[in-house]
């Protein structure tokens, strides 16, 4: 039977979950009932920044009948070697960080399990401990590589006397603070061992990873680990490997004989899952006086744990972003008392973009030259000056006065800013089945996780279009470790990685000749590709206005122009886009971890404190792109959207700040505080 | 979290045993239970004594129930009418959600938010006297510059209590009247001793007195909505012919209790209502102030605030 049907792709499907999400219907890895037997863990965090665990000590009145078990050191089942130190829990004595996993208690009951947490008296031997970030940290060190894989260091022609000859040049230092990811969803998991199978419900972004890495740790190969992720609320690139909470919920199952839950509270969320490293970033421009660039320096300075190396790549995407003779960036590192590190939405992008297109702006000031403009005579890539000029008519740019701190209406100086973005288009090697079904329909399988971005929906669109089927006649199942192989859900790579796969199992199954199952595998495919220079852009546009009085800052618009290859969902596409402009807007004015050196952690660890926007806050906002299909990257001509928002937008905000007031925030975020003392 | 038992008060001399505490709409107490920062053994939920009402008084003033929710006081016809500083005070409080459980006395009497107290894992002369205070080093953006103390700065939370505190509000407790300027003590040193109240003594109601001016509240805070004031300031003024004839002032997230700024009241009234006037008068009380590293921005923040809402008024 042969169909005419309209292609699913671009079509602005709602999410398939969604009912099941909005009637409480959907589970989360800790909704699922696992038996009468469920225990709950609870984890006992370290005190202090840095020492050693000496003894723990349970108070015996607390450690009543409820109390299954207390872990720690002395006596925690020996686990595997550990790839990742953070996940070597139990292990040893020393203590790394204040917040850092020493003791598990197991119980009947989630209240017992709090209880005895709360009871158990820890020895420990306290060092001093260093956790702030400086620019002379006498500890500073280059890394051998940057997040993901690329060289710390980059250095094309002679920056130092470009910049001395240049015309015109910017010398400035952004800094921006730690960053949290905290998703709505804090990371859990319920986990038990069926005979020396161990299974997961866990929440995370990638379950085959998690599969392995579990799996090594208790000496078991990925195949005997199931990790079930039907549904996630959120990540922003902290569940994109194992994080503790699995380890430790899998030792507890395993002690007690029993399914243990172990839900992190808010609060662990601010120390223990990662973070976005703090940066102060040094950024030199030297231009010619018609505003050509003649030499970019990108300095970056992060911290790291004592445990791991996470190197974020602040400056990578200066390496490309606009041409010029002489460009040189480079990373420094700190390790530090301090948790490790992580993926948070765009890392490097995020930071980086921020100090390069605030400096951009400031070059724009300098030069009496309009900062789209700038933009546009140093780019080489097309698409990034059509989202520049396209996005200008769009925003209503042109009309706009370039002097800051002239437009005034009441107690508010009114102001706009641009600023571009960018990222990589990548794509990893996955695998997908397609499966025919007695009715016709076609059941198609990947181990993908969907993050609540509609990754589930999309995938739908796409094997339906590939397979000549109405959409309604596809279901796609994830968030399964024992599906075909699926990459992480992570930069911004998932849709392009999986879509990829879908795509050949579809095909192969329509092609088949009458079969009822079709696989494909398209890592040889993915290994081929030259992903070498291929990114998304953007251009953002930010207005804001000032209070003269108290200096609050209000976004009255927000405005995305992307290039970002076919757009294959509008509705979850214009969520994701947003979604990161919104996150982007937290960046530049509301999210600060904030750190007292003296306890040697931050002292924000819960939504009250630490802020991101809410509704009030977020006034008119919209996101356009152009029609931009790369057929040369992968079937469906898409790049991904997740976290291109968040790259840019701080900056235009920054930048309409300073246009409104006349005053240069460099020290993120941008509070009233910051503003009132020159208003 | 501590296990507790929970009863009902059914009348209001019942009394309170020790290590009980008054619950109300819970939107602060249960919080904190939850974090370990208040471990009562029992609570004794009073929301279904009859504190529930407002009423006129013979005066011209107002009762407010110590019961009367939030969202129901800041849309009461009077509260609009004759207190818009408090219902703007209200309004700009929490979400709807917390305004439609929290209480008039439930308000008053929240504790702060300042970070340390917050964390049951941190000293703080509030948990523990004698702890210490590592907000005084550590992170104070957002505390004290008034009235603190080298062992406490902390701030007192509410906007609520800022309105009533510039309305000259009085407190009914089931033993006495009191003026609200007095029932909240100063840290000194002694921060564990937030108010003067007795251990089971029972806020009734708030008395208002007649209005007396025009009023209003201003809160300025980090995001748009949802957030604690970094500073506020509710004003109430009357002016004849040019001249301030009567004015009260309070300020709000810059001391550990709502601040009547009685200085700057002195310095207005019979003065031009005008600008200069204004800031003079913020001066005279923000010359008390004793900032710290980060804090220092609360001093013009609330000098501005004092001009700005005044001028609204005048």
């Amino acid at each position: 039977m042969t169909t005419t049907t309209e292609r699913a792709v671009g079509q602005p499907h709602r999410r398939v979950e969604g009912p099941d999400k909005v009637t409480g219907a959907a589970r989360y890895a800790a909704e699922y009932q696992v038996g009468d037997d469920l225990a709950y863990g609870w984890v006992v965090q370290s005190p202090v920044a840095r020492g050693t665990l000496t003894a723990v000590a349970v108070d015996p009145l607390v450690e009543a009948d409820d109390v299954l078990a207390v872990l720690w050191h002395g006596n925690a089942p020996r686990l595997g070697k550990a790839d990742d130190p953070e996940l070597a829990v139990l292990q040893n004595d020393r203590i790394s960080y204040r917040g850092q996993a020493v003791a598990l208690v197991v119980a009947r009951t989630l209240e017992a399990a709090r209880e005895a947490a709360a009871s158990l008296q820890l020895a420990i031997d306290a060092e001093p401990h260093d956790t702030v970030l400086r620019a002379d940290h006498p500890d500073l060190y280059t890394p051998e590589k940057v997040n993901p894989d690329f060289p710390s260091e980059s250095s094309t022609g002679d920056v130092d006397a470009a910049f001395a000859g240049a015309a015109v040049r910017v010398d400035v230092t952004y800094r921006t603070p730690a960053l949290h990811n905290s998703p709505m969803e804090p990371h859990a998991t319920t986990a038990l061992w069926a005979g020396d199978d161990l299974v997961l419900y866990d929440s995370n972004q990638h379950p085959p990873g998690i599969a392995a890495t579990v799996g090594a740790l208790f000496d078991l190969p990925a195949a005997r680990v199931h990790v079930i992720t039907e549904h996630v609320g959120g990540g922003f690139g902290s569940k994109g490997t194992a994080r503790p909470n699995a380890v430790l919920a899998a030792m507890g199952a395993k002690v007690t004989g029993r399914p243990v839950r172990l839900a992190l509270p808010r609060q662990a969320l601010f120390s223990m899952v990662g973070h976005r490293t703090p940066t102060i970033q040094q950024i030199r421009l030297g231009a010619t006086a018609d505003g050509k660039l003649t030499a970019v320096d990108h300095q970056a300075v992060g911290h790291t744990s004592r445990l791991f190396e996470f190197a974020e790549q602040t400056a990578v995407s200066t390496r490309h972003m606009y041409e010029a003779p002489a460009v040189r960036t480079g990373h420094r590192l700190a390790r530090l008392d301090m948790p490790t590190p992580r993926w948070m939405r765009a890392p490097g992008e995020a930071p980086g973009m921020l100090a390069l297109e605030c400096a951009m702006d400031e070059l724009a000031g300098s030069l009496e030259l309009d900062p789209v403009e700038l933009r546009v005579r140093n780019t080489g890539f097309d698409s990034y000056r059509k989202c520049l000029g396209l996005g200008a008519d769009r925003f209503g740019w042109h009309d706009r006065d370039p002097r800051p701190r002239r437009r005034r209406e009441g107690d508010w100086w009114i102001g706009t800013g641009v600023a571009g973005a960018t990222y990589p288009a990548m794509i990893q090697p996955s695998s997908a089945r397609a499966r025919r079904q007695p009715d016709g329909d076609v059941e198609v399988s990947i181990a993908a996780a969907d993050l609540g971005t509609g990754a589930r929906t999309v995938l739908t669109q796409i094997a339906a279009d590939a397979l000549g089927l109405p959409y309604d006649r596809v279901r796609v199942r994830i968030g399964d470790s024992t599906l075909p192989q699926a990459s992480v859900a992570g930069g911004s790579s998932g849709t392009a990685s999986w879509g990829w796969a879908v795509t050949g199992a579809c095909r192969a199954l329509r092609e088949s000749g009458g079969l009822d199952e079709a696989t494909f595998d398209s890592t040889a495919l993915v290994e081929k590709l030259n992903q070498e220079g291929k990114h998304a852009f953007g251009a953002h546009f930010a207005e804001v206005r000032v209070d003269a009085v108290t200096g609050e800052v209000r976004v009255s618009r927000l405005y995305g122009m992307y290039a970002a290859g076919r757009i294959l969902n509008p509705r979850t596409a214009r969520s994701q886009f947003i979604g990161g402009m919104i996150m982007g807007m937290g960046m530049a004015l509301h999210e600060e971890s904030v750190l007292d050196p003296a306890m040697g952690t931050w002292v924000t660890h819960d939504f009250a404190e630490y802020h991101v926007p809410v509704h009030a806050d977020v006034e008119s906002i919209e996101a356009e792109w152009l029609d931009d299909p790369d057929e040369g990257l992968n079937p469906m001509g898409s790049k991904g959207i997740g976290e291109i928002g968040i790259v840019g937008s701080p900056a235009a905000i920054l930048n309409a700040i300073h246009h409104a007031t006349g005053i240069r925030v460099r020290d993120l975020p941008a509070r009233l505080d910051k503003l009132l003392p020159s208003l | 979290m501590k296990t507790f038992t929970y009863r009902t008060a059914t009348s209001l001399d019942e009394g309170l045993e020790p290590g009980a505490t008054f619950l109300a709409g819970g939107t602060n107490l249960v919080d904190l239970m939850k974090l370990g920062v208040a471990t009562p053994d029992v609570l004794v939920d009073v929301t279904k004594l009859p504190l529930d009402e407002v009423s006129d008084r013979p005066d011209g003033g107002l009762r407010i129930g110590a019961g009367v929710r939030n969202s129901d006081l800041a849309v009461h016809p009077r509260v609009r009418q004759d207190y818009p500083v408090l219902s703007q005070a209200l309004l700009a409080g929490a979400s709807g959600q917390l305004r439609n459980m929290a209480t008039t006395a439930g308000n008053l009497l929240q504790r702060t938010r300042c970070r340390y107290f917050m964390d049951a894992t941190m000293p703080c002369n509030k948990h523990e006297p004698g702890s210490g205070c590592p907000a005084q080093e550590g992170d104070h953006r957002n505390l004290a510059i008034l009235g603190g103390s080298p062992s406490c700065i902390a701030t007192h939370p509410s906007d609520m209590a800022v309105a009533l505190t510039a309305l000259d509000a009085v407190v009914q407790t089931d033993r006495r009247s009191l003026a609200l300027g007095d029932l909240y003590v100063l840290p000194g040193s002694t921060p564990e001793q937030e108010t003067v109240l007795s251990h089971g003594e029972l806020i009734t109601s708030v008395d208002l007195p007649d209005p007396r001016g025009k009023s209003a509240y201003r809160k300025v805070r980090d995001r748009a909505s949802y957030a604690f004031a970094v500073g506020s300031v509710a004003a109430v003024l009357r002016v004849d012919d040019g001249t301030v004839a009567d004015v009260r002032l309070a300020f709000g997230a810059v001391a550990p209790k709502p601040w009547r700024a009685y200085r700057a009241e002195e310095a207005l009234r019979g003065r031009p209502a005008t600008r200069s006037s204004f800031l003079e008068a913020a001066d005279a009380e923000l010359a008390a102030a004793t900032p710290l590293r980060d804090n220092a921005y609360k001093i013009t923040l609330i000098r501005n605030l004092v001009a700005s809402v005044l001028e609204g008024l005048a």
